[in-house]
């Protein structure tokens, strides 16, 4: 009993001295040149890119499949997806594993990104509204703009950016007649 | 302690059970000797009873227990097994389905269903304690209500109405200690309370007891111990009891006595199960109408006014469809379970073990091996029993998914029963290699496909009565469904003795829906394969079984899907066969490995009919054609069609392949020999990719992917590749 008196009395004290701000966490990789960050949350892992394999007949945004441990998992191209020229593989060149929701149903898929740098903690208070002009990224895209130090930082919505059923009509849509003769 | 695993179980069972009540009924309908398929029958809801009781299940129990009743009568030669109540009991066994499903599902009871089931049992009174010739009108005033055989069936709805006086609580009663000793006599089935009374605020004494009760019990005992049981309180309260099976008009007397109205206390016995709202807005009609007419009431009995009020309806083939559609869909999300023979699943553990030794004995040959004390060989042979062994591991593994398709068939039975009775057509149904074994995967499936097949046979393939006769046929049709192996697929047949496909018709039709353009100068198989295509439906007039616009171009893409084919073959006035060509299994196939660029391709080893060098047999660079001993095979470049940019390598090779009737070359660059492959989904995103059935991954780690031979041959001769074009892919 007395324990239990302790226990709830430190929880108290816990929740007194907690900055009654939430934080985030979000990853911060780089693409292009320029500093993007998504939410941890929704990561899995970060691999090394290598040992693609390419899908005859897609569309660019899609680079292949990778074997991820026994699975087959596709593999996105962001810098296509958002609209720029393909990414260059390079040294550090990564693949995020990343698992997006899509109702009740959960898809694993990889993006490709230049390099991964470090773990963002935002509060809050720092993150602003997308703004609705100035980007070239779809704004739907953006789930907020974070403020780290003197630097501004795009956080993408995930679910969005890589929306199976989005990505999905894009490959079907597009056939392939046509392009080759 | 949690329940819900042994639920389950328990639903599962019941699934099980309801089959096997299935199969009894219609075995019941065919054979002289009913004995056994009535024995089965009991058992199977006698079970299901037993077992819902467990868990609290008292709808189900309830109902299962006046259809068992009913069935101890038949099994008693009471009553006759007649074809009334083999619908009737058909009827009993959908509702059993539909309430199990919605108490999986954990679905309130649905009013439908509620309804259905309270009509159902009102069909089955008459069954279950007078003998069927009785519940004619008239008859049964003779019989007065206390006569009522004890013991005989055991579902026995006392109705009681208590309307406790207001003084009970003074005397020193407590209504509640009535419930209970009535709970001793039988089980209370449905119980509401009538708080009407009650007043509001200061007007409430606590002294005072304003209850009302309507319950229903069901009990054996006799009107006098119900009565005596409320001796005590007889003097200042109202105690009616209403004797099961009673008149409407007792009911109807009930609800004018009482002091709280027509409707409600009407309502409160459609709760009770004792009256449905219909029967109950048809009984006071039907008795104000007879009181008009000859100024007396009739008396009739509930169960006679059902009857001829809702008969035995003809099976409703559309909704029985429906239902199974929506279990299998609720089922999918539930834990799947399979059976598994005891002895594939000893066999299985007998490998493993032999596979723990194989592997401990190649891992101490290599030690061995790299300290230098071993030849290489032994390590060799170590490894290639362990090679051996995980072939045979993975036939057994793959045979546990392996079931008899026969169950899947016999399914159909019942639907070929009731569609051909709606439809008023006989038709037989002949089954032919059930024991068939085929992925489980795969047979769920491929009910669908099925389904749509058999019902498009008995509706438009199999003719009119007077059709036949005129074309000098047997009367009854015959439906057959077959199953077959052929190396290493597995055939599947329809096949229907009804009017054939009329290829003019169906040219017609195309032509109208723009499916081909009017003149299209089309071979007869090419005619036939167009009902496969989407919005093709040749019945003129929409029914109830077929002809909804989703038709054969559904079944089509299903059996795509199983990587599967179908054909039919057709001969007017005589019938028409489909023939569906499935895998053995979805998981694990026979690949050919080839090579383009520096990218690795599988194609299904059985398309592969033999491979050879492009250069000696090439015919036409132009039109794509190579002479095959003096066949001609046009082929694709797979490094055409799917874009690979590179060079040509100075040696190029064709795979011949072949499927259905369709033969072709694929010209690739290197061919790497045959393994076996692990099928891996490509998943949604790839859901458009052409020419592509799925993906594998290599020894080495690297995803291959899987060819699909008819897609590849349909983009080349879609996109038919310009003599100029390899200029610039060189």
């Amino acid at each position: 009993m007395a324990e239990l008196i302790k226990f709830s009395k430190r929880a108290t004290q816990a929740l007194v001295t907690a900055p009654v701000e939430q934080r985030f966490q979000y990853l911060a990789f780089s693409l292009g040149g320029e500093t993007f960050a998504m939410d941890i949350r929704s990561i899995k892992e970060v691999i090394q890119f290598g040992g693609l394999t390419e899908v005859p007949l897609m569309p660019p945004f899609i680079r292949g499949v990778i074997n991820l441990r026994g699975a087959v998992v596709p593999v996105v191209d962001l810098c296509v997806r958002f609209g720029r020229p393909v990414t260059e593989v390079a040294r550090r060149t990564c693949t995020v594993i990343l698992e997006v929701s899509q109702g009740d149903e959960f898809a694993v898929l990889g993006v490709l990104v230049d390099n991964v740098s470090e773990v963002l903690e935002i509060g809050e208070s720092q993150i602003e509204p997308a703004p609705s002009f100035g980007s070239d990224i779809r704004a739907e895209f953006i789930a907020g703009v974070g403020k780290v130090g003197e630097k501004f930082v795009i956080l993408l919505d995930v679910n969005r950016v890589l929306s199976v059923d989005e990505l999905a009509a894009m490959t079907s849509g597009r056939g392939p007649a046509g392009t080759l003769a | 302690m949690n329940l819900d695993k042994a639920k389950q179980t328990f639903f599962n069972e019941a699934q099980e059970l309801l089959e096997a009540m299935e199969a009894a009924l219609l075995a019941g309908e065919e054979q002289e000797d009913q004995g056994e398929a009535v024995n089965a029958m009991f058992r199977t809801v006698h079970t299901i009873k037993g077992s819902a009781g467990l868990f609290g299940l008292d709808a189900v129990v309830r109902f299962a227990h006046s259809v068992e009743s009913v069935l101890d009568r038949v099994r008693g030669h009471q009553v006759p097994l007649s074809s009334e109540l083999i619908t009737l009991l058909f009827q009993c066994h959908d509702h059993l389905i539909q309430v199990l499903d919605d108490l999986q599902g954990e679905l309130p009871e649905s009013p439908e269903t509620q309804q259905s089931g309270a009509r159902i049992l009102a069909s089955l009174l008459p069954y279950q304690n007078n003998p069927v010739a009785t519940p004619a009108p008239g008859a049964l005033a003779v019989q007065p209500v206390t006569a009522h055989p004890v013991g005989s069936g055991p579902a026995n709805p006392w109705h009681l109405s208590l309307r406790f006086g207001p003084d009970v609580f003074r005397n020193g009663m407590d209504p509640l200690s009535f419930l209970r000793y009535l709970g001793t006599l039988g089980s209370i089935l449905h119980l509401t309370p009538l708080l009407g009374n009650l007043p509001e605020g200061d007007g409430y004494d606590p002294e005072t007891c304003y209850l009302g009760l309507e319950l229903d019990l069901d009990s054996q005992a006799d009107q006098k111990t119900l009565e005596e049981v409320f001796e005590f309180v007889r003097e200042d309260s109202r105690i009616l009891i209403i004797p099961p099976h009673s008149k409407t008009e007792d009911f109807l007397a009930l609800l004018k006595d009482l002091p709280e109205g027509e409707r409600y206390l009407g309502e409160i016995l459609v709760a009770g199960g004792q009256l449905t709202s219909q029967e109950l807005e048809e009984a006071l009609r039907t008795q104000k109408d007879e009181s008009y007419e000859d100024g007396k009431v009739q008396s009739r009995l509930l169960g006679s006014i059902l009857i001829q009020e809702h008969g035995m309806a003809p099976p409703v083939v559309a909704a029985a469809l429906d239902k199974q559609k929506k279990a299998k869909e609720r089922q999918a999300q539930e834990q799947k379970v399979i059976k598994v023979s005891a002895e594939k699943l000893d066999r299985l553990v007998d490998l493993v073990g032999e596979l723990v030794i194989a592997g401990a004995t190649a891992h101490a040959q290599a030690a061995e091996v790299k300290a230098g004390r071993a030849q290489a060989d032994n390590l060799l042979e170590a490894t290639t029993t362990l090679n051996k062994l995980v072939e045979e591991i993975r036939d057994n593994a793959l045979s546990l998914r392996m079931v008899q398709i026969g169950e899947t068939f016999s399914r159909f039975r019942r639907i070929v029963r009731d569609v051909s009775q709606e439809l008023g057509k006989a038709i037989e149904l002949e089954i032919h290699g059930g024991e068939t074994e085929l992925d489980k995967s795969i047979v769920e499936k491929l009910s669908d496909p099925l389904m749509h097949i058999v019902r498009n046979s008995i509706d438009h393939g199999i003719e009119a009565l007077d059709q036949r006769r005129a074309r000098g046929k047997p009367e009854s049709g015959t439906l057959s469904l077959s199953a077959s192996h052929e190396s290493g697929t597995i055939i599947i047949e329809v096949s229907d003795d009804g009017g054939g496909l009329n290829r003019e018709r169906i040219y017609a039709k195309a032509v109208e829906r723009g499916i081909i353009q009017p003149g299209a100068s089309l071979s007869d198989q090419e005619i036939t394969n167009l009902i496969f295509e989407p919005g093709f439906s040749t019945a003129t007039a929409v029914s109830n079984l077929s002809g909804r616009g989703v038709g054969m171009d559904v079944v089509r893409r299903n059996i795509d899907e199983l990587r599967g084919s179908i054909e039919v073959e057709t001969e007017e006035g005589l019938g028409t066969t489909l023939r569906i060509r499935l895998p053995l299994t979805l998981a694990i196939i026979d690949g050919f490995r080839v090579g383009v660029g520096g990218v690795s391709y599988v194609v299904p080893l059985d398309l592969v009919i033999e491979c050879l060098d492009l250069a000696p047999f090439l015919e036409s660079e132009e039109n794509h054609l190579v002479n095959l001993r003096g066949e001609v095979l046009p082929f694709l470049r797979l490094r055409e069609v799917f874009q690979i940019p590179g060079p040509l390598p100075a040696r190029e090779r064709v795979v011949v392949i072949q499927y259905g009737d369709t033969r072709a070359g694929i010209v690739v660059d290197r061919l790497m020999g045959e393994f076996q492959t692990v099928i891996k989904p490509l998943g949604k995103l790839f859901r458009g990719a052409r020419g592509i059935g799925g993906s594998t991954i290599l020894g080495s780690g690297e995803v291959a992917l899987i060819l699909d031979a008819a897609q590849l041959v349909q983009l080349a001769t879609e996109r038919p590749i310009r003599p100029g074009s390899l200029s610039t892919l060189q």
